[in-house]
């Protein structure tokens, strides 16, 4: 029987892959913005399991919003990649170090 | 409850609201060249909100099935936003014209943030921090990266959109998990379900929820941020960033801790201590080596943010008070000392670097009187308000039996204090050097206000005071659903 507990494992294990994704990348940009997705979604599995065990639909309109603004976040994010790309011709992660210090 | 009353209780915001769309339009339609309408209505349509804020509630009232709340303590760190926001598009304008980047958007998107600040600070619900959260972080993430030709900037904005991103994922784990142990989203449902000692979800979910709202104050240890998208920004962004949205989040964590988890005060308690005396101690020691201005001043936002907290580790009606004080003070220390950086051009070119003021007192005296005032101010030395500022916290910090931490800020604030005086001492005893351009009126007028104001707070503090004083009650003493 698949309870509350296997859905907040599952989530915690999307969750810390996400931020493993973000702090242990060296490559690129891009992969960043995917982690930041998966961290995203791992809340949205946790906030529709627990509103299912809880019998309150509360947790599924945070879900929706949590979609909604993920969505406006990802194309912020590109675009500011973008101009960054324009500026400086690479997105790998090694070369972000013009301020230091 | 009717929609006029309603209408009435979330007054600032309607006007915000309705006056981003019409900014939006007329920018839209008119190009370019109505730029300088649309920061003008701006401008405007912001003192509306500021002056609609002015008009307190008699009673904290829940608007929207309990999604906000419109409080005494809201309105006044509503109007600190507010006044910070104004004071961003004033020392704006002139600044983007002269380097060709005076588009509508600018001011537009500096609404959009406020009103995710208006937001933020009356959430009485983690969906609708979230949300406020949110529209102000988007709307921050696109200004930092505003000069979208500057290598500088484009970096700090992705910077900033990167780390912002993680946060805002942190604070969302923990918002799930209270979600999943409360039962509910709303603050005062969840102090209700909480007495004595908290679960483990609780506990992890209050951490996570506290890490993201510390990236928002940019407190250690989520202040790596700070530093790199102070400089890279352009310098009115980055007046900005170290006004409005400051006040912002630190008044969400000040409701989130008093109003949705007084009953576990032990457990955040011990966060905000850690993140407070760490953060002054970062504030000191990491300024002490920077050579560019804006660096500096973000060393010395983070010390602050420390200095702030230790009002909320208080944890009683007194510190809460104690915080909108120093965040008051802030502000207008913060506006004056950007002001004069603002100022800092040679030959239309900025310049940032601390070297750079060298004997500013002989080729620009009032400058270098006002700025010193403001370092004097910034390091907290009596009678100028600063001073008064860590007094407030440390009086509240004494009560609540907190002497270490007390003992530790004020080690913090002498060794922060060399930093500040090396500025005054660069201003008034090294040779001049190249002299600034003549500063617009509004530079100086900005620059000596605050510079006045820092200087005659201990006349008749007050106003101020007894303000702070009845919304800090008002918020300790909960609100009645």
């Amino acid at each position: 029987m698949i309870g509350i507990n296997q859905y907040l494992v599952v989530a915690a294990i999307v969750f810390t892959l996400g931020m493993l994704g973000i702090i242990l990348n060296r490559k690129n940009i891009i992969v960043i913005l995917m982690s930041v997705e998966l961290i995203l979604l791992a809340v949205n599995i946790n906030l529709v399991a627990f509103s299912v065990h809880l019998h309150d639909l509360t947790g599924q309109v945070f879900a929706l919003f949590i979609l909604t603004v993920a969505a406006a976040e990802a194309a912020i994010g590109l675009a500011i990649l973008v101009t960054y790309f324009r500026n400086r011709g690479t997105i790998a992660v090694e070369d972000i170090h013009q301020m230091k210090g | 409850m009717t929609a006029g009353s309603i209408i009435g209780h979330a007054l600032p915001e309607f006007v915000l609201a309705i006056g981003i769309l019409v900014m939006l339009l007329l920018g839209a339609l008119g190009g370019e060249k109505r730029a300088w309408l649309v920061t003008e209505l701006a401008i405007g349509v912001l003192g509306l909100a500021l002056v609609a804020c002015l008009f307190e509630p008699k009673s904290a009232t829940l608007l929207f099935n309990g999604l906000l709340v419109d409080d005494a303590f809201g309105r006044f760190m509503k109007a600190l936003s507010l006044i910070g926001s104004i004071a961003t598009l004033l020392m704006a304008m002139a600044w983007f014209r002269r380097r060709g980047l005076d588009q509508f958007e600018f001011p537009v998107l500096v609404c959009l943030a406020t009103l995710g600040m208006m937001i933020l600070i009356s959430a009485d619900n983690l969906m609708t921090l979230y949300l406020g959260l949110e529209l102000m972080s988007l709307a921050l993430y696109v200004i930092a990266a505003y000069a979208r030709n500057d290598a500088r900037a484009s970096e700090a904005g992705l910077k900033y959109f990167v780390l912002g991103a993680l946060s805002s994922g942190l604070l969302l784990y923990g918002a799930s998990l209270i979600y999943g142990f409360a039962g509910t989203l709303s603050f005062v449902g969840i102090a209700a379900m909480l007495h004595g000692t908290a679960s483990l979800g609780i506990t992890f979910g209050l951490t996570f929820l506290m890490a993201g709202l510390a990236f928002k104050m940019s407190v250690v240890p989520f202040h790596m941020w700070t530093p790199d998208v102070y400089e890279g920004a352009p310098t009115p962004v980055t007046a900005f960033f170290a006004s409005a949205p400051k006040i912002a989040a630190i008044a969400i964590t000040l409701r989130v801790v008093s109003v949705a988890f007084p009953g576990i005060t032990g457990e955040w308690r011990q966060i905000i201590i850690f993140m407070s005396v760490a953060s002054m101690a970062l504030g000191a020691f990491g300024a002490i080596g920077q050579t560019n201005i804006k660096r500096l001043m973000a060393y010395s936002s983070i010390g602050h943010m420390g200095f702030a907290l230790v009002g909320l580790a208080a944890g009683t009606a007194q510190g809460v008070e104690g915080v909108m004080l120093y965040m008051t003070i802030y502000l207008v220390m913060t506006l004056g000392t950007f002001a004069a950086i603002i100022a800092m051009e040679v030959k239309g070119q900025a310049v940032e670097n601390i070297a750079d003021l060298a004997g500013l007192s002989s080729t620009n005296f009032p400058m270098a009187f006002f700025l010193a005032m403001m370092m004097f101010s910034l390091a907290g030395i009596p009678p100028l308000a600063g001073f008064f500022a860590k007094w407030y916290v440390f009086v509240a910090a004494i009560h609540a039996h907190l002497y270490v931490m007390a003992v530790l800020g004020v080690l913090a604030s002498a060794v922060a204090a060399f930093y500040y005086l090396r500025i005054v001492k660069v201003m008034f005893f090294d040779a001049a050097g190249a002299t600034f351009d003549r500063a617009s009126l509004t530079l100086r007028g900005l620059l000596a206000g605050a510079g006045v104001l820092v200087m005659v707070f201990w006349v008749w503090p007050g106003p101020v005071v007894a303000v702070a004083h009845h919304a800090a009650q008002a918020l300790m003493q909960g609100q009645k659903p």
